[in-house]
């Protein structure tokens, strides 16, 4: 397989320093929103604050890949005291919970890092969190080449794993005619 | 398209059970914006003035603000109206935190409670799906701990609870609302909850959008928010107190230098100041204690400041704080320990109690034992520490129990109830309500305009953009006012550059009463502004040189709301609201004979002068000498059916100035 330059986008997150205001949540639903901050709902933000205050657990999450299926198993972490609960940590959207889906459709939400034309210097989160919690690194990286599966594919694809692929064409073919 | 509001109220009869989605009138967001404007406008339709504050009639409204929920930095205040039963005003206590964007997501601007439950209940919003549910497991539990148990309930952390605690339970008059890191604590908001048999309001919202009408040009604003935010941060204001100099309200969990607070403020019942008292010993104690107690410092929804803290404090139960309550408990005590004010605050906070008010009640308490007007029966099983004594009288004002029951109405309305000289200690209070224990030198003609006529009669009154005192030399005034764009007409610099600390042009005669009316209404104006956004005035109002002003509110509003605002119309909105607040409560009794600051509050008084401050202001709000609208005021700001309501009450009469 040919080896491609790919740029390896990363955000730290520094957890402790996080005073849990959520302002991350907010912009990112902002600017995801068509047109750009149209709309505001935290619920559909990419990015999601963990917050269990008197734990002192407030604890950003990104939003991965989505999984049509729970996994096998899961995790609890015992750090520093704090319990965190099963698949705290984990970022995918999957069946097992709400977290990462469009609240309407149920649709998966991934962050995409605020892809954007022009390309912006830095994901909206980073930019808009006050106290350094959010720390943005790019770098390259040889990889092989791959195809991208691109968000309206995924999207689809979790429909069809929801409700099958007969029941997705029949609406589809549905709504065409309406319009 | 409705856009910064949801479009919808959510009303809940207690007495019925019945629970609507009401849609409002797109007119009031014109006519008031939202937040306490519109409150004001629903409490004046629906609540007449012979509702007294126990009545199944007085409306209790939870209100978010136009800007909650969007992106507008700190908008995340709740702000809770009824009659309070200590003013017998119609009060509006405000809290921060998370609560009032959650219930903007679920689709509601305000919840407006009716009537009474006749059992225990609390409410879960959860989107379209409200329900009153059983709370008589609840009854007895801390605010704190309420909050806890319900997310557990409910099996949904991210819910947000505001709750009371036992003192909301037994319509103790200082009884807070609280709500994870805030509370809604003055006037009595919680006891009025607690007459309704609410326990706790739990909203989730995940559904209902914030449309803004001009999205990108609105981030544009805030971006410059951003930078002013970062470059305040980085040049603080010199010449003033630390906690003066930067952004925000004063962020008490993050300060630990409380020279100012503890020696320049009255402590007891407002009784004495305690020059002095940040020694040596002190000085190094007080801030080791505070930052051990300290384990993190939080924010509420999307705001830079840092006011508040989880406290986990050796075996005291954790929860959070924020503010002023870190002194108040010790300093009114005497106890000179800062590990009693983290052990009280901690208990204070589950009771649901007023953090200002209640200190300086447990104070009078004490003082009215020391001089013999409240006996050894009155405090029989009482400790006799100082330490142990003031907990116990705080644990039988929360419960109502012996003398408990009568100091639970606070210094004003205990002391009518114990006589025999005790009015004299309730020496505090403006409109019977517990002020900030300051006892001062010479009269302060802004302040005395302040603290006379607003609504608020709360700790931050309508102070904050003029500085508090002159600066002492030229050079420290011409660097003040050389970066100061907050200001609303540039002649006012000239009035700072002209203000000496003392002399002819010092207080009480400068800056002059035409000057003072100037600058109190627009300070009001901005805390108005406020309180219609749902804005911390830590951010605004209640902050030198802060990033919300009048010169982008407009802006900020417009583009947010799709309104057409300008300065001057958005300032008549405000003035609107704030004079409906006025005639409200010109309808409950309130009359200039009400408005006035403490005898003591400063040493040296100047009646005639004072008499002159109260006219002059009267005229400039366009008010008559009695502290009333005007009927051409009130036709200025639309307000005709307040006139006419006002004349047939006979409270306005034809032809009066």
């Amino acid at each position: 397989m040919a080896k491609i330059k790919k740029k390896i986008k990363t955000i730290t997150v520094d957890a402790d320093k996080c005073n849990g205001c959520r302002g991350c949540e907010i912009v990112c639903s902002g600017f995801h929103s068509i047109p750009k901050y149209s709309t505001i709902n935290p619920a559909r933000s990419r990015i999601q604050v963990v917050f269990r205050p008197l734990e002192d657990i407030w604890l950003p999450i990104f939003a991965g890949e989505y999984s049509p299926a729970e996994c096998m198993g899961r995790e609890k972490y015992l750090i520093d005291e704090k319990n965190y609960d099963e698949c705290e940590f984990c970022r995918a959207s999957c069946p097992a919970r709400d977290r990462f889906k469009e609240p309407d459709s149920g649709l998966p939400l991934r962050c995409d890092m605020c892809e954007d034309e022009p390309e912006l210097e830095q994901p909206k989160c980073v930019e808009w969190c006050i106290n350094d919690v959010l720390v943005y690194e790019v770098r390259e990286e040889e990889v092989d080449e791959e195809e991208s599966i691109d968000d309206v594919e995924i999207g689809l694809q979790s429909l069809v794993d929801k409700h099958g692929l007969k029941k997705i064409v029949e609406t589809f073919t549905r709504m065409s005619q309406k319009d | 398209m409705r856009y910064a509001e949801t479009g919808y109220n959510l009303e809940i009869d207690l007495a019925t059970g019945n629970i609507e989605r009401v849609e409002t009138d797109p007119k009031l967001m014109e006519l008031h914006l939202g937040g306490l404007g519109t409150s004001v406008k629903l409490h004046w339709d629906r609540v007449p003035p012979e509702t007294k504050p126990f009545d199944a009639e007085n409306l209790l409204v939870f209100s978010t603000g136009i800007l909650n929920a969007t992106p507008a930095f700190s908008a995340n205040r709740s702000v809770v109206t009824f009659i309070s039963p200590q003013s017998e005003l119609l009060a509006y206590p405000m809290m921060g935190g998370f609560w009032s964007a959650e219930l903007k997501y679920a689709g509601y601007d305000k919840v407006i409670f009716s009537n009474k439950s006749p059992k225990w209940v609390y409410i879960w919003i959860n989107n379209d799906k409200v329900e009153i549910r059983d709370a008589s497991h609840l009854v007895g539990k801390g605010a704190l701990e309420t909050q806890f148990l319900i997310r557990e309930e409910l099996n949904e952390p991210r819910a947000q609870v505001a709750a009371i605690g036992i003192a909301g339970e037994n319509k103790v008059f200082t009884a807070s609302i609280e709500q994870g890191r805030s509370s809604a604590s003055r006037l009595g908001g919680g006891a009025v909850m607690g007459d309704k048999k609410i326990k706790a309001v739990a909203v989730r919202g995940t559904k209902n959008d914030i449309h803004l009408a001009h999205g990108a040009e609105f981030m544009e604003h805030m971006m410059d928010m951003t930078k002013y935010i970062n470059f305040r941060r980085e040049n603080p204001i010199p010449g003033v107190m630390t906690i003066l100099s930067g952004i925000g309200s004063p962020q008490e969990m993050l300060h630990t230098d409380e020279k100012w607070h503890t020696e320049n403020f009255s402590w007891g019942n407002a009784r004495t100041r305690r020059r002095g008292f940040w020694d040596e010993r002190i000085s190094e104690e007080w801030p080791r204690v505070q930052l051990e107690g300290i384990k993190r410092l939080i924010s509420c929804f999307n705001c830079p400041q840092q006011c508040g803290a989880l406290i986990s404090y050796k075996d005291t139960p954790r929860y959070m704080a924020k503010c002023f309550g870190k002194l108040t408990y010790a300093m009114a005590s005497y106890v000179d320990k800062m590990e009693f004010a983290w052990t009280t605050l901690q208990r204070a906070t589950e009771y649901g109690v007023d953090s200002f008010s209640t200190p300086q009640i447990l104070a009078f308490g004490i003082e009215l034992y020391e001089a013999g007007i409240l006996t050894d029966k009155d405090f029989a099983g009482a400790p006799t520490d100082k330490e142990g004594r003031f907990v116990w009288l705080l644990d039988r004002v929360a419960r109502r129990e012996g003398i408990g029951d009568v100091l639970a109405n606070g210094t004003y309305w205990a002391a009518k109830e114990i006589g025999n000289g005790a009015e004299e200690y309730a020496h505090n209070n403006i409109k019977k309500h517990e002020q900030l224990p300051l006892k001062l030198g010479m009269l302060d003609p802004l302040y005395y305009l302040m603290y006379s006529t607003n609504e608020k009669i709360s700790i931050t009154q309508i102070e904050g953009n003029w500085p508090q005192g002159a600066f002492p030399t030229l050079e420290q005034r011409e660097e003040f006012v050389k970066d100061w764009p907050q200001l609303p007409n540039e002649y006012m610099k000239q009035w700072l550059l002209d203000w000496e600390p003392r002399g002819e042009k010092g207080i009480p005669h400068f800056p002059t009463p035409d000057m003072c009316c100037e600058i109190v209404d627009w300070m009001e104006m901005l805390h108005n502004i406020d309180d219609a956004c749902c804005v911390c005035a830590g951010m605004s109002s209640f902050c030198l040189k802060p990033p919300y002003h009048i010169h982008n509110y407009p802006k900020i509003i417009s583009a947010a709301t799709g309104l057409d605002l300008d300065e001057d119309s958005l300032k008549k909105i405000v003035n609107r609201s704030r004079n409906l607040h006025r005639a409200y409560n010109n309808r409950l009794g309130m009359r200039r004979k009400d408005e006035k600051p403490p005898e003591d509050h400063w040493k040296r008084r100047f009646p005639e002068l004072e008499e002159e401050l109260l006219s002059t202001y009267y005229r400039y709000k366009g008010w008559n000498q009695d502290g009333i609208p005007t009927k051409e005021r009130l036709h200025e700001l639309d307000l005709d059916y307040v006139t006419e309501d006002l004349e047939k009450r006979g409270i306005l009469k034809d032809g009066q100035d």
